[in-house]
C-alpha cells in the first residue's frame, strides 16, 4: 500500500472498506493472468459486499484460468475528496492496482439511483465516460444486473450490456475478449462479434430515431446486430455455481451473513412487480442442495447467521424441511437462521414461530394496497382475512409490532382505496387488542407508503406515475384518517420515486441528463441525504427534456418502448393482457395453479407453456 | 477449559480494522478453525472473549492479547497454526497459553513510531521530549482538558526511522498519537509529515513482559 493512500486512510470514515485483504479474497499470480477484470459495484462497500449477484459472479469469473476478477467499490464522498486532492486513481481491492490498468471494467447495476456513481467511478479511474471516446479495444466497459432490462439510459457510456443471468454469458464475453486482445481486433470488430453472443446488447449497434412528439420512431439494429436480444438464464439452477466460499468482510456490512438462494423467478405475477416477470421462469434448488450449501458456507466463512433469499420465500416448496435441516446444524452452534419477509399466511407464521424462538424481530407484511378491489387489480393474492389471521397468530405468539407496506398511486387507485389502508391498520389494531398476550408494552403498528414506480417488462409498463402533488394529497388524506397513538405512519418522499420512474423507463437521451447531474455533484444518490431533486430538474432543463414525459405520461399500446429490443422472456402481449385484467380487477392464478402461457418457458425447453 | 490467552499481531492492511470489527473477525476465525468458543449463558448468548487495550485504527501491533474460553478441548500449541490457516491478511496468531494475570496488571507499552522526517530534526526532537513537562489538550468525557504527558513517558529515543518509546497504557493511559500531537502543537516546525505507530510489547509495573 502506498504512503499517499496510507495517509488518506487515516482521515476517512471506515477505512477498512477500502483496503481489501479480507478472508477468502481471491489473489492470483499476475504472471499467470492474461485478463484482468475490475468488477465495480456503484455504491458503498457495505452494500456491494452484501449483494449476492456480486458474490456469485466474482466466484464464477475467478474460476476461469488466467482471468483475475477483482472488486471495486464506490468511495464515499470524504474518500473521493481525498482521492481527487491527492491524485489517487480508483483502485481494486485485491491488488490495490489502478482500475485503468485493467482489461475489462464491469458494473453490476441494481438500482437507477446508482447511475451517477457509474460515471463517477469511470472518472475516478481516469477512463473517458463515453463509449465513443474510448476508441481502443481496452478497456472494455460492460454492465449487467437487474436494471439493464432497460439499458438505454446508460447507452452512451457502456460498450455492451449483458442481459439476464451472468453465470454463462459473462464467461463467454470474457473468452471472446481474450481472443480479441490476443488477435488484435479493433473495438468495433469485437463489439460486432460480441453482439452474436446470446444476451449481449451493444447499444452502439442500434440506431434510435424519434417522432416529433418525442416518442421513439424506431430502434434499428445495424452491422448484423440481432433484432431482439433475449436474456440469458441458468437452466440447471440446481447444479449452477453457488459461492460457498464468499469473501468475509473484516468490517460490518449490511447483510453480514450467509445468504442462500432458494429459487429464481416467482410464481406470483403481482402486476406492479418487475422482478416477478423479468426473472421468469421459476427454477428451484432442492432442500438437500441448499442445506449442503448452507453448512459449507457457514464452515468456510465463520458467519454466525444465515438467511434465505428469493422473491417470495413462502412459496419455496420445501421451506419447512429446509428450516429444519438448517436448524439441526445451526442451533447447537449458536448460529441464527433469519427469515426474509414471508407472506401473511398461517403456514409462514408457523415457520416464523419455530425459527425465531427467542428474538422477536419485527414482522413485516406487504399488502401493497388497502382494499380487496385494488389488491385484485394488482394481482396481490392476499386477503384481509389472511392478513388479520396472521396478525392474530403473531400477537398470540407474543409479537406486538407489525409493519405494513403499501404503495400509493397504483393504477385504478381511488380515495376509497387510500382510506382502505387506514381501515386495514385499524383492524390490525383491533386484532391486537383482542389477542395480544402481552399488552403492557402497547402495540406498534407501522404503516409505510411509497409512491408507485411503473417498471419496464411489467404489466404496468404503460402506466403514468401519479404526480408528486397527487401523491402528497393521498398521503395527507391517509394521515388525516389514520390518527392513533398505536399507529405510526411513514411515507417515502415522492421526489426520488419521480426520478426512478424517469430513469427506469427512460431512453438514451437521458445519458446527457445523468452526466449533467454527475457534473454538478450528483453522487451516492441512493442515500436520501445526497439526493437533490433540484439538481435533476436543472439537468432536464439544460438538456431540453421533460421528466413528466417519462414519468407521468401513459403510453399507448403500440408505442415503441426504449427496451423494445430486449426480450426478458415474457411476451409483451402477455403483459398487455395482464394490464387489461388489472382494469377489470381480475385475478390471474399463480404459476403453481395454472400456466398462463406468459412465454418465459421458451427460455428453457421452448414453447409457450410450462409443464 | 481454562481461560486462554492469544497473543497475535495486526499489521499491514489489517491495521484499518476497528476494535469492534476485530472482535467479529477473530470470532469468525475461531469458528472456521473449528475451535468453538464458549458462550455466555442467558437470554442473548455471546462468545466470552475480550481483547486488552483496544488498538486505535491505523496503529499496528505485534503484541495484541485476547482472552477466550473454548467450548471443547484443544492442544494449545496447535491453536495458532489452526487459526493462521483461516485468518484474513495481516492478523497472525503468535501464541496461546493459559491466562494467569489480569489485563489490569498491564502498565507499560513499548511502541515504535515510524517518522517521515529528515535526520537533522532528530536532535531537536529529543530535546523537545527532554522538557520538564509537556502539556497538551486531551479530549475526555468531560470535554477538553490540559494534561501533562511527560510522567506517562518512561523512556523515549529517536533513531533514523523515528522514535521508540515506553509509555504508560493504564492509569494513566497515553495514546502514542499524543506524542505526535504534542510536537504538532508545541513545536510545529519539527512536526513529521507522517507517522505510523506499531506496538511492540506490553509490560507490567516492573517492566517484566506481561503474559
Amino acid at each position: 500500500m502506498n504512503r499517499k493512500l496510507e495517509k488518506i486512510l487515516r482521515r476517512v470514515q471506515k477505512p477498512a472498506r477500502y483496503t481489501g485483504g479480507e478472508y477468502n479474497q481471491i489473489i492470483k499470480d499476475k504472471s499467470e493472468v492474461d485478463l484482468r477484470m475490475a468488477f465495480c459495484f456503484p455504491d458503498t462497500y457495505e452494500i456491494g459486499m452484501s449483494n449476492l449477484g456480486m458474490r456469485i459472479l466474482y466466484g464464477v469469473i475467478n474460476e476461469m484460468p488466467g482471468v483475475w476478477c477483482e472488486r471495486v467499490v464506490a468511495p464515499w464522498m470524504d474518500m473521493e475528496e481525498e482521492m481527487r486532492r491527492e491524485g489517487i486513481p480508483l483502485w481494486a481491492l485485491e491488488s490495490g492496482d489502478p482500475v485503468s490498468e485493467f482489461d475489462v471494467v464491469a458494473f453490476s447495476l441494481g438500482y437507477e439511483m446508482a447511475y451517477t456513481n457509474v460515471l463517477n467511478m469511470l472518472d475516478l479511474a481516469g477512463i473517458p465516460l463515453r463509449s465513443a471516446d474510448r476508441p481502443g479495444l481496452v478497456p472494455l466497459v460492460f454492465a449487467g444486473g437487474t436494471i439493464c432490462c432497460n439499458p438505454e439510459p446508460l447507452a452512451d457510456f457502456i460498450d455492451l450490456f449483458v442481459i439476464g443471468e451472468g453465470e454463462d454469458m459473462d464467461r463467454e464475453v470474457l473468452e471472446l475478449f481474450r481472443q480479441a486482445k490476443k488477435e488484435g481486433w479493433s473495438k468495433k470488430e469485437f463489439l460486432r462479434r460480441a453482439a452474436r453472443i446470446g444476451g449481449v446488447y451493444v447499444p452502439s449497434l442500434y440506431e434510435v430515431s424519434y417522432n416529433d412528439d418525442g416518442t421513439i420512431a424506431a430502434i434499428e439494429p445495424k452491422d448484423g446486430a440481432p433484432e431482439v436480444v433475449t436474456k440469458r438464464i441458468v437452466e440447471d439452477f440446481e447444479n449452477s455455481y453457488f459461492p460457498t466460499r464468499p469473501v468475509v468482510p473484516s468490517t460490518e456490512i449490511v447483510h453480514d451473513r450467509v445468504t442462500l438462494e432458494l429459487f429464481r423467478g416467482c410464481i406470483r405475477g403481482c402486476r406492479f412487480c418487475q422482478a416477478g416477470f423479468a426473472y421468469r421462469p421459476v427454477r428451484v434448488r432442492s432442500v438437500e442442495k441448499l442445506v449442503q450449501q448452507g453448512i459449507e458456507s457457514l464452515k468456510n466463512t465463520g458467519y454466525q447467521e444465515i438467511s434465505l433469499a428469493s422473491l417470495s420465500s413462502s412459496d419455496y416448496p420445501g421451506l419447512s424441511r429446509l428450516c429444519d435441516g438448517l436448524l439441526d446444524w445451526c442451533e447447537p452452534r449458536n448460529i441464527n437462521l433469519s427469515l426474509p419477509s414471508l407472506r401473511a399466511d398461517n403456514f409462514s407464521m408457523d415457520i416464523m414461530k419455530r425459527v425465531q424462538k427467542v428474538r422477536k424481530a419485527g414482522l413485516t407484511f406487504a399488502p401493497e394496497a388497502g382494499t380487496q378491489r385494488l389488491r385484485d387489480a394488482i394481482n396481490k393474492n392476499v386477503t384481509e382475512e389472511e392478513l388479520l389471521e396472521s396478525c392474530r397468530v403473531a400477537f398470540e405468539g407474543g409479537w406486538n409490532g407489525v409493519k405494513l407496506y403499501f404503495m400509493l398511486g397504483l393504477p385504478t387507485e381511488t380515495d376509497e382505496d387510500v382510506l382502505g389502508i387506514a381501515g386495514l391498520a385499524f383492524k390490525v389494531l383491533e386484532t391486537w387488542k383482542k389477542h395480544a398476550i402481552n399488552r403492557g408494552r402497547g402495540a406498534r403498528i407501522t404503516v409505510s407508503t411509497s409512491c408507485f414506480v411503473p417498471k419496464p417488462h411489467s404489466p404496468f409498463q404503460w402506466e403514468a406515475q401519479v404526480t408528486m402533488d397527487e401523491y402528497r394529497r393521498r398521503v395527507k388524506l391517509l394521515a388525516d384518517n389514520m390518527k392513533s397513538r398505536a399507529i405510526n405512519y411513514n411515507w417515502h418522499d415522492p421526489e426520488t420515486s419521480l426520478i426512478e420512474a424517469v430513469l427506469s423507463r427512460g431512453d438514451r437521451r437521458l445519458g446527457a441528463v445523468i452526466e449533467h447531474v454527475w457534473r454538478n455533484g450528483g453522487r451516492m444518490e441512493a442515500w436520501s441525504e445526497n439526493f437533490s431533486l433540484q439538481r435533476w430538474l436543472d439537468a432536464f432543463k439544460a438538456c431540453g427534456l421533460d421528466p413528466a414525459f417519462y414519468a407521468n405520461r401513459e403510453r399507448g399500446r403500440d408505442e415503441i418502448m426504449p427496451w423494445q429490443r430486449i426480450n426478458m422472456g415474457v411476451r409483451p402481449e402477455h403483459l398487455w393482457r395482464e394490464r387489461e385484467r388489472a382494469y377489470s380487477f381480475t385475478l390471474t392464478p399463480d404459476c403453481s395453479v395454472r400456466c398462463t402461457g406468459c412465454g418465459a418457458s421458451a427460455l428453457t425447453k421452448g414453447g409457450l407453456y410450462c409443464g | 477449559m481454562d481461560k486462554l490467552r492469544l497473543k497475535f499481531s495486526k499489521t499491514g492492511r489489517a491495521v484499518y480494522i476497528s476494535h469492534l470489527d476485530l472482535m467479529r473477525t477473530v470470532q469468525r476465525a475461531f469458528f472456521r478453525a473449528e475451535l468453538p468458543l464458549k458462550y455466555s449463558e442467558g437470554f442473548n448468548p455471546h462468545p466470552l472473549i475480550s481483547i486488552a487495550l483496544p488498538l486505535p485504527v491505523g496503529t499496528a501491533s505485534l503484541c495484541e492479547l485476547m482472552d477466550f474460553r473454548l467450548a471443547g478441548e484443544a492442544e494449545l500449541s496447535e491453536i495458532p497454526a489452526r487459526l493462521n490457516a483461516v485468518m484474513p491478511e495481516g492478523i497472525e496468531a503468535l501464541e496461546v497459553y493459559c491466562a494467569e494475570r489480569k489485563f489490569g496488571e498491564i502498565k507499560w507499552l513499548r511502541v515504535k513510531g515510524e517518522f517521515e522526517y529528515d535526520g537533522h530534526r532528530r536532535r531537536e526532537l529529543e530535546r523537545f521530549f527532554a522538557a520538564e513537562s509537556i502539556v497538551v489538550p486531551k479530549r475526555t468525557k468531560k470535554g477538553i482538558s490540559e494534561i501533562d504527558i511527560k510522567p506517562a513517558i518512561r523512556s523515549l529515543s529517536f533513531n533514523d526511522s523515528g522514535l521508540e518509546a515506553v509509555v504508560s497504557v493504564q492509569e494513566p493511559s497515553l495514546n502514542p498519537e499524543l506524542l505526535v500531537q504534542a510536537i504538532e502543537r508545541l513545536a510545529p516546525e519539527l512536526a513529521p509529515d507522517f507517522v505510523s505507530f506499531t506496538r511492540l510489547e506490553v509490560y507490567d509495573e516492573n517492566m517484566e513482559i506481561f503474559r
